[in-house]
C-alpha cells in the first residue's frame, strides 16, 4: 500500500517538476511547480515525518509560491522570446546533469544501500514536531539564531531598498483621522443677505 | 455486525474512513444549504426586509431551488481564457475546503480516549493553518485565467489581504498550542474540559492569561473574517470598486462551487475558533464524572456533537451579523490593522503566554 501511494507522488512530483520546465506559459510553470511541493509533502507524510510535510505546504506552498505566482503574474516578460536562445546552452546543461548524476552515484556507492527500513521519523520523541525542536534549539542554538539574523538582515535590507521618503505626499493619519470632531470639520454660519461671510 | 467487520478483513479499514467521509460530505452540504439561507435571513432581519420566503415554508427550501438553477445554466467562458486553469480554480477552492475537514474532531467516542473525526492528526492545527493557507490558490486563479481586469485586481487585493491575515491567525495558534502542549486537535479540545472557566478564550484556571487570551480570541475572529474574505473585509468583491472581483466572470456551477467553498471556509473558520478557544464539543457547565457515569456513552457523544454545532452556529450567526452591521474597511485600513496592530499585538502575546508557560509549567 505504502509502496503503491510512494510510486504514485513520486510520479506525480518528477511529472510536475518536468512541467515546470517544459511549459510555455511562465504562470503555468509556477502552477506544476506548486504541485511538486505540495506532492513533496505527500512523500515527506509517508515517510512518518508530517510536522516537516506541513511546514513545507505552509511556508512553501502557502507563503513562497504565492508570491512567485504574484510576481510572475505581474511581470510583462516574453517567456518565448528567453527561451529562443537557450538551446545553446544544452553542452553547459549536460555536464550539470553528468555531474549531479556521479554524485548521486557516488553516495549510493558510498553508503552501501539507503532503504526506508533504518529510518526513524521521530528520534528519541514522541512527535517529530518534540525531535526537531530537541535537536534546533540545543544542539544547533546558534546556527539557527544565525538563520534568523540573516532573515533579519534580508528583511531589513528589502524594506531599505523600497522605502521612499516623498515629499508632499499627503498620508493617512488614522489617529488624527479619527480624532477629528464636528466642530473641527465645519462651522455654521448664519449670513445675512447681502452682507457675506 | 462483527461477523460482517471480519468477512471484509483490511478493507474494512478504507471502506470505513470513505464512509466517514461521505457522512461529512453530506452532513456539511446539507448545512451549507441552509446555513447560507440563514446568512441571508439574518441579513434580511437586520434591514427589516424579508428575506428568501417564496420557495417552501418560510423559504427553507430557497438554496436547493439556487442549487438547480446553477446547476442547470450554461457555463459561459470568456474569450481569452485560460481554459483549465479558468475551470480548474473553483474545483480547487471547493476541494480544499472540504479537505481540511478530515483533521476536524466533531465529538467525543463513544470509548474513552477516542473521537469522532476520521483522521485524528499529530498536526491537526498545522494541517488547517496549511489547508486554509492554499485557499488563495483558488481566487488567483480564478482572478488571473479570466483574462479580464477586475478579476485579476481583484485577485491580487485578495492575496495580499489572505497572506497578511495568516501571520496574525498563526500566531494566535501558537498561543493555544503553547497553553496545551500539543498541535493535536483533540487534546487541544479535551485540555479546555470541565465547563466554561476552562476554555481558552477565559483560561480561568491560568487565571492571569485571560488578559492575553481574549483579545486573542477577538484576534483570531476579525481575521477570520478577513480571511475568509466576508465583510467588512470582502475587498477582493467588493462591488462598488470592483464589480465582483475574481468572480466577476464567473456563472453556474463554477460559481457555484466558489461559493460552496467560500462558506465552507467561513464554517471551518467557525469550527477552528470552537476548537481553539470554546472548548470545542465540551458544554458550558461540565457535569462531572458521577452524573455523567451511569448515562449511555452514545448519548454523550451526541451531547458532544450538539454542543459543538451549536457553537458552530453561534459564530456564524455572529459571521452574519457582522456582514449585516458594520460597513467595508478600505484597504489601507485593511492592511494597517493587519501588519500595525494585529501582528505586534499577537507576537507579543507568543511570547507572555510562552513566558509564562515556562515559568508555571502549565502544560500537561
Amino acid at each position: 500500500m505504502a509502496l503503491i501511494a510512494f510510486g504514485l507522488i513520486a510520479a506525480v512530483v518528477i511529472l510536475s517538476a518536468m512541467f515546470v520546465i517544459v511549459a510555455r506559459n511562465p504562470v503555468h510553470s509556477v502552477l506544476w511547480l506548486i504541485l511538486a511541493f505540495f506532492s513533496s509533502a505527500g512523500l515527506l507524510v509517508l515517510i512518518g515525518a508530517e510536522f516537516l510535510a506541513m511546514l513545507l505546504v505552509v511556508v512553501y506552498v502557502g507563503a513562497v509560491a504565492v508570491l512567485f505566482l504574484f510576481v510572475v503574474m505581474m511581470l510583462d516578460v516574453d517567456f518565448v522570446e528567453l527561451k529562443q536562445g537557450t538551446l545553446r546552452y544544452w553542452p553547459f546543461a549536460l555536464l550539470v546533469g553528468i555531474i549531479f548524476l556521479g554524485e548521486l552515484a557516488l553516495v549510493w556507492a558510498a553508503s552501501g544501500q539507503l532503504t526506508f527500513d533504518s529510518y526513524d521519523p521521530s528520534p528519541g520523541a514522541a512527535t517529530n514536531a518534540e525531535a526537531i525542536g530537541g535537536v534546533m534549539y540545543t544542539q544547533y542554538l546558534l546556527l539557527f539564531q544565525l538563520a534568523g539574523v540573516i532573515l533579519l538582515v534580508a528583511m531589513i535590507g528589502a524594506i531599505v531598498l523600497t522605502l521612499r521618503h516623498r515629499p508632499h505626499v499627503k498620508r493617512q493619519d488614522v489617529g488624527h483621522q479619527t480624532a477629528r470632531r464636528r466642530g473641527d470639520a465645519y462651522e455654521l454660519k448664519d449670513p445675512t443677505p447681502g452682507q457675506g461671510i | 455486525m462483527s461477523n460482517a467487520i471480519e468477512s471484509l478483513g483490511s478493507l474494512w479499514g478504507p471502506l470505513l474512513v470513505l464512509g466517514q467521509i461521505g457522512l461529512f460530505t453530506l452532513v456539511l452540504l446539507l448545512s451549507i444549504a441552509f446555513l447560507l439561507l440563514l446568512d441571508r435571513k439574518i441579513w434580511a432581519g437586520v434591514m427589516m426586509r424579508k428575506g428568501p420566503n417564496v420557495v417552501g415554508p418560510f423559504g427553507l427550501l430557497q438554496s436547493f431551488a439556487d442549487f438547480g438553477k446553477f446547476l442547470l445554466k450554461e457555463i459561459v467562458i470568456p474569450a481569452g481564457a485560460n481554459k483549465f486553469v479558468f475551470l480548474f480554480a473553483p474545483i480547487l477552492t471547493c476541494t480544499l475546503a472540504f479537505t481540511a475537514w478530515a483533521a476536524i474532531p466533531v465529538a467525543p467516542g463513544t470509548e474513552t480516549g477516542t473521537t469522532w473525526v476520521i483522521s485524528n492528526l499529530n498536526v491537526g492545527v498545522l494541517y488547517l493553518f496549511a489547508i486554509s493557507s492554499l485557499g488563495v490558490y483558488g481566487i488567483i486563479m480564478g482572478g488571473w485565467a479570466s483574462n479580464s481586469k477586475y478579476p485579476f485586481l481583484g485577485a491580487l487585493r485578495s492575496a495580499a489581504q489572505m497572506v497578511s491575515y495568516e501571520v496574525s491567525i498563526g500566531f494566535v495558534i501558537v498561543t493555544v498550542v503553547l497553553m496545551v502542549g500539543s498541535m493535536n486537535l483533540a487534546d487541544i479540545v479535551n485540555n479546555q474540559a470541565g465547563g466554561m472557566q476552562n476554555w481558552h478564550a477565559f483560561s480561568f484556571q491560568n487565571f492571569p492569561l485571560i488578559i492575553v487570551m481574549l483579545p486573542m480570541f477577538v484576534i483570531f475572529f476579525i481575521s477570520a473574517l478577513a480571511e475568509t474574505n466576508r465583510p467588512p473585509f470582502d475587498l477582493p468583491e467588493a462591488e462598488s470598486e470592483l464589480v465582483a472581483g475574481y468572480q466577476v466572470e464567473y456563472g453556474s456551477t463554477p460559481y457555484l462551487l466558489f461559493m460552496l467553498g467560500e462558506y465552507l471556509n467561513i464554517v471551518l473558520m467557525c469550527a477552528m475558533m470552537t476548537i481553539l478557544f470554546l472548548g470545542g464539543w465540551h458544554g458550558p457547565i461540565a457535569l462531572g464524572p458521577e452524573a455523567t457515569a451511569n448515562l449511555p456513552p452514545l448519548l454523550l457523544s451526541l451531547a458532544g456533537l450538539f454542543w459543538f454545532m451549536f457553537k458552530i452556529l453561534f459564530f456564524f450567526f455572529l459571521f452574519a451579523m457582522v456582514k449585516a452591521i458594520v460597513p467595508r474597511y478600505r484597504y489601507d485600513q485593511l492592511m494597517r490593522l493587519g501588519w500595525k496592530i494585529f501582528l505586534p499585538t499577537s507576537l507579543a502575546a507568543v511570547l507572555v503566554v510562552a513566558g509564562y508557560v515556562t515559568y508555571f509549567g502549565v502544560q500537561s
